[in-house]
């Protein structure tokens, strides 16, 4: 996983509410048995005619990922089927953070291990955010906070999870670092 | 003693190293279900470290997103939709012979939808953790178990130590007051919960459902409740576990009258206690229900039969009506259907077959209109076939087919053509969710097989009337 301090760059705006993973990635591309590669298929059936030909006026695939590494989605993204494949696909995509007003819980979970940033910020920053496409966007993780324009706002975001993000390290080590309290654990049930 | 809930119960004899502010607690994992699609990734994360499987006793899978409905052809070839739903079959069968996994591979006559064959191995009790890699893990809370769907990330966590990084979710309790009329379903009664929740409402939560209207169900009922909480966004859904819950369990579970008598004594605990305090609660009287059906495109967009999709007041829910196709101020009532699907973890299980074929018997499916009928299990298919359930199905014009998710997923080969209208007992009428432009309605087993009859989404009532009559006369 790489790391993640601070991020500066610009935003691709996806307005739609309750942007659930089967958007995300249609279920049909889950029968892999990889996580790589994913990004061709990211929010396939809003790219891509039936006839896999690109759908004209697609905001998705104007986007330049090497400029435009921040999606803004609006309210309850992630929601739905529990597929990491949402947030691989996103982050082969080239996104590294998601901003919405609201996140699904294992939506959000699952893009935290995978190193894509996932932020919830106030209604009005939202709204900001939402209504401004292409806009320059600091993600600043050590100090939980989000500037752009003339604003700047904090989010909340796990302390452990943000140190994970910030070393580049995922969270199976720490686990495991648990393991002689899970055999005491263990040995005093049985 | 501070009275506390159900959820806390369960929660907090499996804590193995509490919550800091600076790391999450660590979780105990009494169960873990497996699938083929959600796994493999997990299990190369576990190779590439030279980690081993952990607890292979405690972990349990079977196949069910990728495998076809449809039998092996007459050289024993089973119709995969594609080579690679066959080698992802094959990958889970490799994975468990490697690891000790149990497995209910595809030559298996137990096999089926992993939240169906779980309880029917007796391996699902109530005070349990349970997780798989699957947001309708939460289908087990109906047993009074904390169940929840994790990512493969997770998956790989718990095979290699047993355990979750958690932090203790909020806590929300959903009582169902009086009792529901006479033709209102368990899912009606869940569709009726979501709605008034909404799509997010849940998010953070562990819903425990309580109420008269909720212990009058059975658990088959139960599990259809408990299996859509995460369509309200909630993490899990909880039922207090009673009666009900050990004369099922009693089935199913190996154990000396002692033995279990001893375990009742403990499962009876587990019940929230008076006074106890929930982060939210919501009331709903049973009475004021009626069949439930889904006009948009989100879980919580349903209406009763008889009322009418509201006016959208966001751009989205404008999207999901234009999408669907339907006109606020209008009935969902009397729109055409193209396919109905009656299966899933929500409504595959063998009364949800009994009730479709109660008001499907003695007619015939509509000209033109594709009715699948997919039991969440074999075990569910074989008590359908000694009930003759099968010969109702097949006579009325329907399709009687093996075990698997089906067209709830549509990754299996089972979808619909563009633009076409289902109603489907399964949990989501996503965009797409049941085909490229498919449009979905939500409804029960008896609401599904009624629009099957009509051609059009119809009310179920006048028939299952029909059936009391006869059963009654």
């Amino acid at each position: 996983m790489d790391k993640f301090e601070t991020l500066t760059s610009k935003t691709v705006v996806l307005r739609e509410e309750n942007i659930d993973t089967d958007q995300i990635i249609p279920a049909r591309f889950l029968t892999t048995t990889s996580r790589e590669g994913l990004g061709k298929q990211a929010f396939y059936d809003w790219r891509y005619e039936s006839d896999g030909t690109p759908k004209v006026g697609s905001t998705l695939d104007q986007v330049n990922t090497d400029s435009h590494k921040i999606l803004i989605a609006g309210r309850n993204f992630g929601c739905g089927s529990s597929r990491e494949h949402a947030p691989w696909a996103l982050t082969d995509f080239g996104f590294r953070v998601v901003i919405s007003s609201e996140i699904a819980d294992i939506f959000r979970s699952n893009a935290l291990k995978n190193g894509l940033v996932s932020i919830v910020v106030e209604h009005e920053a939202h709204q900001w955010l939402m209504d401004h496409p292409d806009t320059d966007v600091t993600v600043d993780l050590e100090n939980n906070t989000v500037r752009f324009g003339n604003h700047e706002c904090h989010f909340d975001v796990d302390p452990f999870a943000k140190e994970c993000l910030i070393k580049g390290v995922d969270q199976l080590g720490f686990l495991q670092s648990q393991m002689d309290k899970i055999e005491k654990f263990e040995a005093k049930r049985s | 003693m501070a009275p506390t809930t159900l959820f806390e119960k369960v929660w907090e004899p499996h804590v193995v190293v509490p919550e800091a502010d600076d790391a999450p607690g660590v979780m105990y994992v009494d169960l873990h279900l497996v699938h083929e699609v959600t796994s493999p990734q997990a299990f190369t994360q576990l190779a590439e470290r030279r980690l081993n499987v952990r607890r292979p006793e405690s972990t349990f899978a079977t196949m069910d997103h990728s495998t076809p409905t449809l039998p092996p052809d007459a050289q024993g070839v089973v119709p995969y939709v594609t080579a690679a739903a066959r080698r992802q079959v094959e990958q889970l069968s490799k994975n468990c012979a490697q690891y000790g996994i149990r497995l209910l591979d595809m030559d298996s006559d137990e096999r089926g939808i992993i939240h169906v064959v779980a309880p029917e191995q007796g391996i699902v009790r109530p005070g349990m953790t349970i997780v798989c890699g699957d947001s309708h893990t939460s289908t087990h809370g109906a047993f009074g178990a904390l169940a929840f769907g994790i990512g493969t990330t997770e998956v790989g966590h718990v095979l290699a130590t047993q355990c979750l990084l958690q932090r203790k979710p909020k806590t929300m309790r959903v009582t169902v007051n009086g009792a529901a009329p006479r033709g209102v379903a368990a899912k009606d009664i869940v569709l009726a919960i979501i709605a008034k929740i909404g799509i997010a409402g849940g998010t953070g939560s562990v819903i425990e459902y309580a109420g008269s209207a909720i212990t009058a169900l059975s658990m088959e009922e139960r599990m259809t409740v408990c299996n859509m909480s995460i369509e309200a966004g909630a993490r899990a859904g909880l039922i207090a576990p009673d009666q009900v819950t050990f004369d099922w369990l009693k089935n199913r579970i190996e154990a000396s009258p002692s033995e279990f008598a001893q375990m009742v004594d403990t499962w009876r605990k587990l019940t929230t206690d008076d006074g106890a305090r929930f982060d939210s609660e919501i009331v709903i009287d049973a009475a004021t229900l009626s069949p439930m059906v889904t006009y948009g495109t989100a879980p919580d967009a349903g209406v009763g039969i008889n009322d009418t999709v509201p006016e959208p007041s966001t751009q989205a829910e404008r999207n999901a009506l234009a999408y669907m196709q339907v006109a606020s101020g209008a009935l969902i009532k009397g729109t055409k259907v193209d396919n109905v699907f009656i299966g899933s973890c929500t409504n595959g299980r063998l009364s949800d077959l009994q009730a479709a074929a109660e008001v499907l018997r003695g007619y015939k499916v509509k000209s033109g209109l594709r009715m699948l009928v997919v039991p969440g299990s074999w075990e569910v298919r074989r008590e359908a076939e000694a009930l003759g359930l099968d010969r109702v199905f097949l006579e009325a014009g329907a399709e009687w087919r093996l075990p698997g998710c089906s067209m709830c997923i549509a990754m299996n080969g089972d979808f619909t053509d563009p633009g076409e209208l289902t109603v489907s007992t399964s949990n989501r009428n996503f965009e797409g969710r049941q085909g490229r432009q498919a449009r979905t309605v939500l409804a029960s087993p008896a609401s599904a097989a009624a629009a099957a009859i009509e051609g059009v989404v119809a009310d179920p009532r006048p028939y299952l009337e029909a059936a009391f009559a006869e059963m009654e006369a």
